[in-house]
């Protein structure tokens, strides 16, 4: 019988054929923990005096959720994960060098590899064709000092993407449209598998943000098949050895396929205070924002930058609306300062934070006013996520986010596009 | 082994970051003070409300969210004795498990706040005295009950001195 590629992950290091439903017990090949999830973790393996880590190359402690800290109490956990690291040789990734699941797949994860993370993101990893998944902070703890953890082969819904993005619509907008389609459980316990052309042809950058959201649908896993890019991908973090080709079986048996045409997609919009809360851009035009977030492990890397550079430059920022741009790495951040975006961001009238989650969890570097509005590019809108209940999330992609900080209110991102083309045609035209 | 108490009832898409908020980061290393505020931006009375051996019952993908174990944490440690939903996400399903915290999936439509139920987890049963209706909740995976039955992963860790599910 053909398998997914959640099937053919799990088996190979279960060393059996595995399908669905089967629970198994497997090696892990990374570990992850952050600055919220890591000081329990740790407290945990040392109450049954088992501090230590199975691979300590590739269990990685992340100080990238309240970094830098802004408090007392949080910069002692930071103290805890590092006294940890030095005593495990755990990797220590320190304040400043950006998210978890940014780093890890610039630096660690491998295609084929499982990876159990205790944030519940780390399904970001799929898009690397890794088995990703998240876990709390026992599970990874006991995960991380054993180098083992049990798991339950999922089921996978096979989301098949065709066509080409019309001009000013990104992954952002489909995997908000798929978790609109589907609901915040229209996928609970199971992977997504994302194929088709329009998957074939994305980039590293588009594959990570339709993982990182696959859990948004409640999945467990959002997979994608290595191929080219995952390859170029790797040779340019200097991992090109490691790529493996993995692909699903043409007879591998999925518990649903889901169609979706992105030709049709326009920008989509999830509304306050839940992710699948989606409306099409059309119905959000006008919506004052008080502020405007760019960052994340779901859209903070250098493409995601340079699409909003792209739209301010050369334009005012609304007076009465913020702008916070928090690259995802430190490597993103170099790399936008020099093409030049942070300098265009900074005299657009953007405030530029240390590489790490920033305001995502709300615990500091822009906490919403009563009342106050948010457009953001992160993954998750729900009530109190800002730091403050009295506060409305919205997301959208990095595109409609930089022309909401333009216009002060939600805007099309498309008639960035539409209006700039035909300009530039008939001014060639005149010439010659 | 039964258990009785009051239902506080909650709606659906209950997330972690309503159950222990992102703005009591702070509070994560102390989970006695982080209990206090339990479920606090759902329903503000229940923290100081409830009951030791209430139950907290949620709709449709009760915890959804953020990974936290601190979530199913201290709603244990606040002396809940079970979650019933009709569905939870998978991730606070799990971490319940593992701080033996026992997440209940059945047709909670029949709950409301107040209700006396009766858990019964070897019978599979949630008797609801208030309305005179017993209902059903789906069993655990195997693997599942043999953590919970140890008293969560730690302890099953420590007694096996590694996993043993079958
Ligand atoms: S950026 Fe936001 S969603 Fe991503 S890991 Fe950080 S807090 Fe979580």
């Amino acid at each position: 019988m053909g398998k997914t590629l959640a099937e053919k992950i799990i088996g190979s290091h279960a060393q059996k054929e595995v399908t669905a439903g089967e629970i198994v017990l497997v090696p892990v090949d990374v570990c992850l923990t952050q600055d919220g999830t890591g000081p329990l973790a740790i407290r945990q393996l040392q109450k049954i005096n088992l501090e230590k880590a199975a691979n300590p190359k590739k269990t990685v402690l992340f100080l990238d959720h309240a970094a830098p800290s802004p408090r007392r109490e949080l910069a002692n956990d930071h103290i805890t994960i590092r006294k940890f690291a030095e005593k495990t040789g755990a990797c220590l990734s320190e304040v400043g060098e950006g998210v978890c699941h940014q780093i890890i797949s610039e630096s660690y994860l491998n295609p084929g590899d499982i990876l159990i993370g205790a944030d519940s993101h780390t399904c970001t990893g799929g898009a690397l064709c890794a088995f990703s998944t998240g876990m709390g902070s026992t599970d990874v703890a006991v995960g991380l000092a054993l180098g083992k953890t049990w798991l339950r082969v999922p089921e996978t819904f096979k989301v098949e993407v065709n066509g080409k993005f019309p001009p000013g619509v990104y992954p952002k907008d489909l995997i908000l449209h798929l978790i609109g389609m589907i609901g915040a459980d229209g996928a609970t316990y199971k992977a997504l598998e994302f194929c088709g052309d329009t998957i074939k042809k994305m980039s590293m950058s588009g594959r990570l943000t339709l993982s990182n959201m696959a859990v948004e649908a409640g999945a467990k896993a959002g997979l994608i098949a290595s191929d080219e890019t995952t390859k170029k991908f790797l040779q340019a973090q200097g991992r090109g050895s490691k790529f493996k080709k993995i692909t699903a079986d043409k007879d591998a048996v999925y518990e649903r396929v889901i169609e979706i045409d992105a030709s049709k997609l326009v920008p989509a919009v999830a509304f306050p205070h839940t992710v699948d809360n989606i409306k099409p851009i059309s119905e959000a035009k006008g919506i004052k924002i008080d502020q405007v977030f760019i960052g994340t492990c779901t859209n903070g890397r250098l493409e995601d930058l340079k699409i909003a550079t792209e739209i301010i430059k050369g334009k005012k920022k609304h007076p009465k609306t913020r702008m916070i741009i928090v690259p995802a790495s430190k490597a993103v951040f170099l790399d936008a300062i020099k093409a030049g975006y942070i300098k265009t961001l900074v005299e657009f009238g953007a405030t530029i934070m240390a590489p790490g989650c920033g305001p995502c969890v709300g615990v500091h570097e822009g906490i919403l006013g009563d009342g106050e509005a948010c457009l953001a590019t992160m993954n998750r809108n729900f009530k109190g996520r800002m730091g403050n209940t009295e506060g409305f999330i919205y997301l959208a992609s990095p595109a409609t986010a930089a022309v909401t900080a333009i216009k002060g209110e939600i805007a099309d991102p498309r008639g960035f596009f539409t209006k700039k083309k035909p300009v530039k045609k008939t001014a060639k035209k005149k010439k010659r | 082994m039964s258990m009785i108490g009051k239902a506080w009832k909650f709606g659906d898409d209950i997330s972690t970051d309503l159950i222990a908020p992102g703005r009591l980061f702070h509070l994560r290393s102390n989970l006695p003070e982080l209990a206090k505020h339990v479920l606090e931006d759902a329903d503000p009375q229940f923290a100081g409300k409830m009951q030791t051996g209430d139950f907290v019952v949620g709709g449709n993908n009760f915890g959804c969210g953020s990974s936290r174990e601190h979530a199913p944490t201290i709603i244990k440690l606040s002396g809940v004795s079970a979650v019933l939903a009709k569905s939870f996400a998978r991730i606070f399903y799990r971490n319940s498990i593992n701080v033996g915290l026992p997440a209940l999936i059945c047709d909670t439509d029949k709950i409301e706040q107040g209700d006396e139920l009766e858990v019964d987890l070897g019978q599979g049963t949630v008797v609801n005295k208030t309305k005179n209706l017993t209902l059903s909740f789906a069993p655990l995976p195997p693997a599942m009950i043999k953590i919970l039955n140890d008293g969560g992963l730690l302890a099953h860790i420590e007694k096996h001195g590694g996993f043993k599910l079958d």
